[in-house]
């Protein structure tokens, strides 16, 4: 097969321009969704008829351990285009997944632990899903330190790439013997396939607030991605006709 | 011709490995030196020590396995050795299977025999012993396979042997769960043959896989 119209569309240049295009407009719409959900559910949602009003945390845990997934699997999709096609852009991408997807993963032991105190009495149980989150954000300062560790770009975004297919490869493995290992937390709520165990008006606001992580994601990943162009390509004739910002 | 592949690879580890015995020990001194810490940081009380000592066995062989695979391509990396290989065509993926294949016999093994010893020193209770010693030795190959391909990775790196390790301990969280969750078991007196199972159908998939994870990340460091 011929992959090489690939090339045209993942030229660093149309990448730039068509990440300029998109930045202002999903700026807006994260702004915009995230005003929606937060007010929604902080303010309009009903408090939850056992855990009060604290279950509002779920408005920020739930949607960043979605995302905490959601981009190793963005990472390691690109990253497995990088090596195939060898296409820069991939490389890119994988590299600025990295420390966007390990923030999530952050986020979301920081507000399972707050969420945990009042709940569960502790900051911190060795609880299945709590501790594969845990492991995958070694997983991710894995992959960062591996890209910190080359000088050469190029190769650095490679050997990300390996090791984060190497990664998705060993999440399930890690998850269902974690999950095995010990158990504590309260089940799926939204992704049951019957009628979610969650009321309509907890609900919306909460996938409400996953489109604006999801969104906010993006936002982030086409500016950082718009960075690396630059760095990547600054020798090229049409980064050196952009009017950009000259070092003083 | 892939057996020629592997042999030749596998001699020249043994070769190396006999004309550098002092080198070739490390691993075991350190898995040693590992186990003697736990009675200094738990106390000498036998029922205490007799509990936790599959999993100090356990944790010894997984460092003494993450440490040791640093070296794996060290040498052929300095001497350029590596970089004909690549550059020459040779079978990558065979060639992995051999070095991990190496590190098994040069570090899982003696770790595997040294383990008795550890184990009775720390009062494993017989029952306990002879699973310990099952699930070390397929969690061992496991342990060499996917560490091999990391090895490659991180070869001649800033950082070298922690880096490697800080790459190499998330992905042995799975043998470790399975292997401790068999002796606690066998402990209790409870059937281990799943997490037995499990760790065989691990072995599957890392001899399957990582040969190919090797060559490809020495393809990207040599290019």
């Amino acid at each position: 097969m011929n992959f090489a119209f690939l090339h045209k569309y993942a030229s660093l240049m149309h990448a730039y321009r068509l990440s300029r295009t998109l930045t202002p407009w999903l700026a807006g719409l994260t702004l915009a969704l995230f005003a929606w959900g937060l007010v929604s559910g902080l303010v309009f949602a009903p408090a939850d008829y056992q855990q009060g009003e604290s279950f509002r945390i779920m408005y920020v845990h739930v949607p960043s351990a979605w995302m905490s997934m959601f981009v190793y699997v963005t990472m390691a999709a690109a990253g497995g285009a990088a090596l195939v096609w060898k296409l820069k852009l991939a490389e890119i991408v994988a590299r600025a997944c990295a420390p966007l997807g390990a923030s999530f993963t952050f986020l979301a032991l920081v507000t399972g632990s707050l969420w945990g105190k009042p709940m569960w009495g502790t900051w911190w149980v060795w609880d299945a899903r709590l501790t594969s989150e845990l492991i995958l954000l070694f997983l991710y300062l894995g992959v960062m330190a591996l890209h910190g560790a080359f000088d050469d770009r190029r190769a650095a975004a490679r050997a990300g790439a390996v090791l984060s297919l190497i990664g998705v490869v060993n999440i399930p493995i890690i998850h269902f013997s974690v999950e095995w290992w010990s158990t504590l937390h309260q089940g799926a709520t939204v992704t049951k396939f019957d009628k979610p165990s969650i009321h309509i008006d907890m609900l919306i606001p909460l996938l409400v607030m996953i489109a604006a992580f999801q969104c906010y994601f993006f936002w982030n990943l086409l500016v950082r991605v718009r960075a690396q162009i630059l760095e990547y390509d600054r020798n090229a004739a049409w980064v050196r006709e952009l009017d950009l910002p000259t070092r003083a | 011709m892939s057996g020629d592949v592997v042999a030749a690879v596998l001699r020249r580890e043994l070769l190396r490995a006999a004309r550098n015995q002092a080198e070739a020990l490390h691993p075991l001194l350190f898995f040693a030196l590992v186990i003697l810490m736990f009675p200094f940081a738990l106390g000498t009380d036998s029922a205490l020590l007799s509990r936790i000592a599959a999993g100090a066995v356990w944790v010894a062989a997984l460092l003494a396995a993450a440490l040791s695979l640093e070296s794996l391509f060290r040498a052929d990396y300095a001497d350029g050795t590596l970089e004909v290989l690549v550059t020459g065509g040779a079978p990558l993926a065979l060639l992995g299977f051999a070095k991990a294949l190496a590190h098994w016999l040069l570090s899982g093994l003696p770790v595997l025999v040294l383990a008795v010893p550890a184990g009775l020193a720390l009062d494993v209770p017989g029952a306990v012993l002879g699973v310990l010693l099952a699930t070390l030795a397929l969690g061992s190959v496991v342990m060499s396979l996917v560490g091999s391909a990391i090895s490659a990775l991180t070869v001649g790196l800033r950082g070298g042997g922690l880096l490697l390790a800080m790459l190499i301990l998330p992905l042995y969280i799975p043998v470790l769960i399975f292997g401790a969750s068999a002796t606690a078991n066998a402990a209790l007196g409870l059937p281990v043959t799943g997490e037995i199972y499990f760790l065989a159908g691990l072995v599957v998939l890392a001899v399957t896989l990582a040969p190919w994870a090797t060559a490809a990340a020495l393809r990207i460091r040599m290019s």
